[in-house]
């Protein structure tokens, strides 16, 4: 069988991608994936956010909706769960999604404190029964509200064997000269803020700190809270998209972000089980090596 | 929180669209048939207003007392409050309220039906609208009809519709009983625009012309 100029292009660029993820592929569903610095413990590059998406109160019908997402996300390989106190209703929507799925041993819980120093035990153990989980994988500082404290809480807890890692979070660009003092003097094992294809300020500082350092990064609001994918919905992928498997914008805005080698795991958040699958297939096949990230951010701000 | 100048009313907005519109779809199954009489309650207080016999007030004041505390109960507090930690702070308003109605309800001449004029008339057309003009006003909108804001049931026909009856009256305490339906205009208002819902302006409109009218009415009396 004659090889063609696309199936050599495919394969140099997967040899690109390899030497960008220092994981090897995810076994069970043939996802790429990431390892936590700190630990040498296997991640998906792909995780679940539950910000706005999960706040659905009490309305079973749309309860049942969001445990369908999860159960399509972790169909696909998935592990980690992001949420917060702030969330509203998003942690015990999740808890009612983890009940109704059975015991997950993929799971990997990743959730938030957000109160006041001296309060933060208490919302984490309340925090702890919406979810229905025994202990917690990662909590963070929510937006580094009462961050000393809360660190040193958190790291106590970690030292017990209640928290498997501990980290902060930002979003939106907030913050980030504070953000980047405490990567560079605290412990951390992950750090969380938002990053994508026009968002690309942590690029300077923050991504190669958190590589030097061995922190992990987490990429909130991929798609700005639905706002880019919405700017881009009308736009055509450009032609060369499928060089690096990729059908939709959505996709093509994950891959970016998954393929900084800095990053962790992306947790882009959704209400339809169409979409998780979508953005699970972002973790699949190849990444973009440097030169097509330089020619995806030219070709989104020519737009 | 750390910051605060450099959040947008959008990061505040905790729920999707679709979430808070079902939030009426939700209440109006739970309640029915009690729309029925919560909109026949204000047929009544509208048409006692009208009359402004003397006694009325005080059944308008019990009524409206019992249809805050409700709709504050049922669909703030066990409802909106689910996907909106801030509701649980603006929910014992509505309590507030309700006690405020019923102290005006038993203090004589607290509030006295019997005004006519330009403010009469405004109180007039807001109450119609909270009770006609509301529940057909958002399905025309696109929203289902599963999902009409009906006086008594939801919070923003209510306010706006106890604005109205409030224009309608006069007395002592009537000044007490604005602010919480006012607020809660301002704060419905706000989040329909954070939302982008095209019905934002009704309520910020509604507390627009109860202020233009007092602000008429108040010049007049000087």
């Amino acid at each position: 069988m004659p090889i063609g100029r696309r199936r050599v292009l495919e394969g140099l660029l997967a040899i690109a991608a390899a030497a960008f993820v220092p994981a090897s592929t995810h076994a069970q569903a043939g996802l790429l994936a990431r390892r936590i610095p700190s630990s040498g413990e296997t991640m998906p590059v792909v995780g679940l956010g539950s910000w706005i998406t999960f706040n659905v109160g009490d309305d079973t019908a749309l309860m049942d909706e969001c445990a369908n997402v999860m159960a399509a996300f972790f169909a696909a390989g998935g592990r980690m769960i992001d949420s917060s106190p702030m969330y509203g209703s998003s942690q015990s929507v999740i808890g009612y999604g983890l009940a109704k799925l059975g015991n997950l041993e993929s799971l990997f819980s990743a959730d938030k404190v957000w109160t006041s120093g001296q309060d933060g035990p208490r919302q984490l153990e309340r925090s702890r029964q919406f979810w229905g989980v025994p202990r917690f994988d990662l909590v963070q500082v929510h937006n580094l509200i009462d961050w000393q404290q809360h660190l040193e809480t958190l790291t106590g807890m970690k030292a017990a064997g209640k928290v498997r890692y501990v980290g902060v979070t930002t979003s939106e660009g907030r913050r980030h000269d504070l953000l980047e003092e405490i990567m560079r003097m605290q412990p951390l094992d992950f750090v969380q803020f938002t990053y994508n294809v026009v968002d690309r300020e942590a690029e300077q500082r923050l991504l190669p700190l958190a590589e030097d350092r061995g922190i992990a990064v987490i990429v909130n609001r991929p798609f700005q809270q639905g706002a880019l994918t919405r700017r881009l919905r009308g736009e055509n992928l450009p032609p060369w998209a499928k060089e690096i498997g990729v059908t939709t914008w959505a996709q093509f805005i994950l891959k970016y972000i998954i393929s900084h080698p800095a990053v962790t795991v992306a947790i882009p958040a959704t209400t339809s089980v169409d979409h998780v699958r979508e953005n699970m297939d972002a973790a699949r096949a190849i990444l973009p090596d440097a030169r097509m990230r330089a020619r995806m951010v030219s070709y989104v701000q020519a737009l | 929180m750390s910051q605060w100048w450099t959040y947008r009313p959008e990061d505040m907005l905790l729920f999707s669209p679709r979430v808070y519109w079902r939030m009426f779809e939700l209440q109006n199954a739970s309640v029915w048939p009690f729309q029925l009489v919560t909109f026949g309650a204000g047929l009544l207080m509208l048409g006692l207003a009208t009359k402004r016999a003397n006694g009325n007030e005080r059944w308008i004041a019990f009524t409206l007392a019992f249809l805050w505390v409700f709709v504050g109960w049922t669909f703030l507090w066990h409802r909106y409050a689910t996907i909106n930690w801030a509701i649980s702070y603006v929910a014992p308003l509505f309590l507030l309220q309700s006690v405020l109605l019923l102290i005006a309800g038993i203090v004589p001449r607290a509030l006295v039906f019997e005004g006519r004029g330009l403010t009469s008339w405004s109180g007039m057309a807001l109450a119609s609208t909270g009770l006609f003009f509301y529940p057909v006003l958002l399905p025309a909108f696109g929203s289902k009809w599963e999902q009409a804001q009906i006086f008594g049931i939801a919070p923003d026909p209510t306010a706006i519709g106890t604005v109205g009856l409030l224009l309608m009256a006069r007395g002592r305490l009537r000044w007490s009983l604005f602010p919480v339906p006012v607020l809660w205009c301002l704060v419905s208002g706000l989040t329909l625009w954070t939302m982008g819902e095209a019905t934002a302006w009704l309520p910020i409109a509604a507390v627009a012309l109860a202020l233009a009218t007092c602000a008429w009415a108040a010049v007049r009396a000087s």
